[in-house]
């Protein structure tokens, strides 16, 4: 199954067949006073470092947050999609959970999204998905929902059949435009919540083939040496069926996790990827 | 085994989280006559206390500050009755959940641990909590502080709906109100109308106990 998306001159292919998508993080205030302050000042002037230091590090696409507090982030993400248009070709992901800022951000948007995201709360669906389909992006969602976010991979991969379900059928979103996050926590918090997450990328690529991606810094929160544990982590994820990942694509060890994994699983023919990877250093 | 041992004991194996090695001392640290106060207030809060530190410093990480409140809160269970038939007063009684529209637990359920293991008795109504229920579990368990989660930008609001319904109730000034989650900041509390913010467990717990403190002060 090929998820395929795009800015104004550029399309990525996600896909088992494919190599890693590479969805860089960064581009999100959260935890990160400075930017805070300068987003409520309207300031979006750090965005350029943002994305040059992820495109330079082999990101595939970006993601786009600016949920904050004290943001109006409905103005902050259409400023932002439309001034990172102007910095970079890598199609993005637009992130947010506010639906007003969804909409900006498509609007602003030249190509086919990803949208970041919904969840199997119907709720949620009505809100998004005709959004989704109006703009023809493509679609994140969880499979938690408004009791709870399950443990178990075969409650997710219900929720899975669920928001399939009602995507495909209510909202007529075509199946391979549909990327299911899912759900990876904090191995500090519990030592099984790795398993539980592979279980459930496996679960769903033999259910579905459907495209995933998750947010795989969140693995590592609360541990030492955060970038091996990533860096281990999404190799793993890969062999399950995870086809992309929002993740910490600043960092050269993970980066180079993914494009090995691509290389071992047979998705970088004759090593072309790796060897042009090797060279760029060399010529640094 | 003297109760120095014991005492000595029960601070190292409580720091690194061997539950039955701490639940073994408790038992033997009565058995000598020891009392469930000494126990508690001379050993335990004072390790736990000790991995909080070294959490907020960065030599302790999550996993090791989940096993060391467990292993506490083993040796809680029993003592607790103990102290409630002696009379003796917990720190402080916490409520807390995760709030509306919201169902992560994850950070919530971390800062549960540390604060039993800080020796607060700790009320969690879980999650989706809307502000009724706040209220109402307010009113039946009388806690000194209200503890709210949110993960998600959308969610934080409901901090502030929380606390214009408390205030609506009349119990703004029965309970001490804390926030906290990913997305949350300092800024965002004071704005929502919170008496505090923390940004991790460690710290929820030492800012939980000031505030106990400067209130029973008056």
């Amino acid at each position: 199954m090929h998820t395929i998306v795009s800015s104004a001159t550029k399309t990525v292919t996600i896909g088992a067949d494919q190599p890693f998508c590479i969805i860089g993080e960064r581009i999100n205030p959260t935890g990160r006073k400075i930017f805070q302050e300068q987003l409520r000042a309207g300031d979006l002037s750090a965005l350029e470092k943002d994305v040059n230091d992820q495109v330079a590090m082999g990101a595939t696409m970006l993601d786009v947050n600016m949920g904050a507090p004290m943001i109006d982030e409905a103005e902050m993400l259409g400023k932002a999609v439309t001034m990172i248009q102007e910095l970079t070709d890598l199609p993005l992901c637009i992130d947010s959970s506010v639906v007003e800022a969804l909409e900006a951000g498509l609007d602003a948007y030249k190509g086919k999204a990803l949208v970041n995201s919904i969840t199997a709360e119907d709720e949620r669906m009505e809100l998004i998905l005709p959004l989704v389909k109006k703009y023809g992006a493509a679609i994140i969602a969880l499979p938690n929902d408004e009791f709870e976010i399950p443990e178990e991979p075969e409650r997710r991969l219900e929720l899975t059949r669920y928001i399939v379900e009602q995507a495909t059928g209510k909202y007529g979103i075509p199946i391979e435009d549909i990327v299911i996050d899912p759900l990876a926590m904090p191995i500090g918090a519990d030592s099984q919540m790795v398993v539980r997450t592979l279980k459930t990328i496996e679960l769903i690529r033999d259910e579905f083939g459907l495209n995933m991606t998750l947010g795989a810094s969140n693995v590592s929160f609360g541990m030492p040496d955060r970038h091996t544990l990533n860096a281990v982590f999404l190799p793993m994820a890969m062999k399950a069926g995870l086809t992309s990942a929002i993740m910490d694509s600043r960092t050269a060890s993970n980066v180079s996790a993914v494009r090995a994994a691509d290389l071992m699983m047979g998705n970088d023919e004759w090593g072309a990827n790796w060897i042009a990877r090797h060279r760029a250093k060399e010529a640094k | 085994m003297t109760p120095d041992d014991v005492l000595k004991g029960l601070y190292d194996e409580t720091m690194i989280g061997n539950a039955p090695a701490v639940l073994e001392l408790t038992n033997q640290g009565l058995e000598i006559g020891m009392t469930p106060e000494t126990i508690l207030f001379d050993a335990l809060i004072p390790s736990l206390e000790e991995v909080g530190a070294r959490f907020e410093r960065g030599d302790y990480f999550v996993p090791e500050m989940l096993i060391a409140g467990r292993a506490m809160s083993g040796a809680l269970d029993v003592l607790r009755p103990l102290l409630v038939a002696k009379g003796v007063e917990s720190i402080g009684t916490f409520l807390m959940g995760t709030v509306k529209g919201d169902v992560h637990d994850i950070g919530k359920n971390l800062v549960n641990i540390m604060l039993e293991g800080a020796g607060f008795q700790v009320i969690d109504i879980g999650v989706q909590v809307p502000p009724e229920k706040f209220i109402a579990a307010i009113e039946e368990h009388n806690p000194d502080i209200v503890g709210m989660s949110a993960f998600l930008t959308t969610t934080m609001p409901m901090f502030k709906a929380n606390i214009n319904a408390i205030e609506k109730a009349g119990l703004r000034d029965k309970v001490i109100i804390m926030v906290g989650g990913a997305p949350v900041t300092q800024e965002y509390a004071d704005v929502c109308g919170a008496d505090a913010y923390a940004a991790d467990a460690a710290t929820a717990v030492r800012r939980a106990k000031e505030l106990i403190a400067a209130k029973r002060a008056g």
